[in-house]
């Protein structure tokens, strides 16, 4: 937790949880519909976070929005416009502010790049490993695409009905894959 | 030879109103809370005050005094038809004065003269619910309002500054009640918030279609809620009543003609009527014609 203690998640309330998702964690949909609201604008989407931990200064909220659009590449004069009027590309980089905002410390992503095309695609990665290397902060990427884990992950497990079969360093899991359907995946990707 | 058939008194039976004087007895205790009760059907459609009408007939005793007012307006369809249901239903007196009524039902306006100790207002609610136009799941929204997450109140705020420069929401305005709940004052104007602080009446809430009641007891703190750079603000008028002259009272718009042409008049008819009694005379009140002349 923020005040510095241990405390084990299956012990913790539902408040204190739900605190966590706004606060440290962050969640990332693979269908940026589902993670913003589509009906507020994107600098109310921005600040919700922080409104729900109390910000409660206009001036400051939509400035933190401002610098946070920028980071994420989206002009700041968009952020009264609503996302259903955004690009899927923009809609996702929307959603990973959103989640930014409060300085989570562990991001979770469900095939944030599912839907969008390569180079749209290329550009969020840029803008993932960059935000993640200057915020020092983990994210969990579930992902199906083995380039994107590759480029973007130091570690990788692989799930098969629900159980983690293999995972170690992405290059070892990646270069020499053990388990038969490790050895699937890998031998699956098409050679151009 | 019986007597012909009659109400229950004030209309529903007593099982019924036991138990909405029970939710009632909840929502006093837990102040801003909305307790869910079973609502029943009423002769009248929803939206016209069902749930308004079967807490003012849970609460009335025969010695009540009763007035309806609807928008501020005593002689309304919706106040006139409802003063006379009571008056039917439970044989109580009414009235239109604001200071002689013991239980005054509201749609959607508190009178303009103080309320005192031992008067009950009750208002009409069509949604109850305030968070419910961000969150429309009613399972989400309870548990917001169980962990106090509030947040999404204030992205509606900041929605309406980013969209118009200043919190443009002027009617059923969300306030926090003690420090806890927020509650929506049904669509009374914001105007009206700063009575409902401290307050020494009782008021009630009744949403019949939503079946929920929800009340704040006497003196309860009500807090509307704001930005620091965007202070809550009530609406401020810069002309007086047309009819009566009176300042700080909240005012509608009367359209006279096609041209343009239109008057403010006190939306609390009873407040206006008074002050014309006692001799107070606005722009348009029009003057007792000089006999002879």
């Amino acid at each position: 937790m923020r005040d510095g203690q241990w405390r084990d998640l299956y012990d913790l309330s539902e408040a204190e949880r739900r605190l966590l998702m706004r606060t440290d964690w962050g969640f990332v949909h693979q269908n940026p519909a589902d993670g913003l609201r589509m009906s507020v604008s994107a600098g109310a989407n921005v600040g919700e976070r922080l409104m729900a931990v109390g910000g409660r200064h206009y001036g400051q909220i939509r400035a933190t929005a401002t610098d946070w659009l920028g980071r994420v590449e989206i002009s700041a004069d968009r952020i009264d416009d609503q996302p259903r009027s955004f690009s899927g590309g923009m809609r996702q980089r929307l959603q990973i502010a959103r989640n930014l905002v409060t300085g989570p410390r562990l991001v979770f992503m469900d095939e944030p790049t599912g839907g969008l095309d390569v180079s749209v695609q290329a550009r969020l990665l840029d803008l993932l490993r960059g935000l993640v290397g200057e915020l020092g902060l983990s994210a969990i990427v579930v992902t199906h695409d083995l380039a994107v884990a590759r480029l973007l992950s130091h570690r990788m497990v692989v799930m098969k009905d629900g159980r983690v079969i293999e995972s170690g360093l992405t290059d070892r899991v990646l270069d020499d894959p053990r388990e038969p359907y490790t050895q699937l995946l890998v031998s699956s990707i098409l050679q151009v | 030879m019986s007597a012909a058939p009659s109400y229950n008194f004030a209309y529903l039976d007593e099982q019924t109103k036991r138990m909405i004087r029970r939710a009632i007895l909840k929502a006093i205790a837990i102040p801003g809370y909305q307790v869910p009760f079973a609502s029943r059907e009423m002769p009248m459609p929803y939206g016209w005050g069902t749930g308004g009408v079967q807490v003012t007939a849970a609460i009335i005793g025969a010695n009540d005094v009763l007035k309806v007012i609807d928008q501020g307006a005593d002689d309304t369809t919706n106040a006139v038809s409802i003063r006379a249901f009571f008056a039917k239903v439970a044989r109580v007196q009414t009235t239109t004065h604001t200071h002689a009524a013991s239980i005054i039902q509201t749609r959607h306006r508190i009178p303009e003269k103080p309320l005192h100790a031992g008067q009950v207002l009750v208002y009409q609610v069509p949604i109850p619910e305030p968070l419910r136009f961000l969150e429309p799941r009613e399972t989400e929204t309870r548990k917001m309002h169980a962990l106090e997450e509030y947040g999404l109140m204030h992205v509606k705020l900041y929605e309406d500054i980013a969209r118009h420069g200043h919190i443009a929401t002027t009617f059923a305005y969300p306030v926090k009640i003690e420090g806890r709940y927020v509650m929506d004052p049904s669509p009374t104007p914001k105007f009206d918030n700063p009575k409902m602080h401290m307050s020494p009446a009782l008021q009630l809430f009744g949403a019949g279609r939503e079946m929920r009641i929800y009340a704040l007891p006497p003196f309860t703190e009500v807090v509307s809620l704001d930005f620091e750079d965007h202070p809550f603000e009530i609406q401020h008028f810069d002309q007086p009543c047309a009819l009566c002259a009176a300042t700080g009272v909240y005012l509608d718009e009367v359209i006279l003609d096609d041209q343009g042409g239109h008057m403010f008049v006190c939306s609390d008819t009873d407040n206006c009527e008074e002050r014309r009694a006692q001799g107070h005379r606005g722009a348009l009140a029009g003057h007792r014609l000089e006999a002879g002349r």
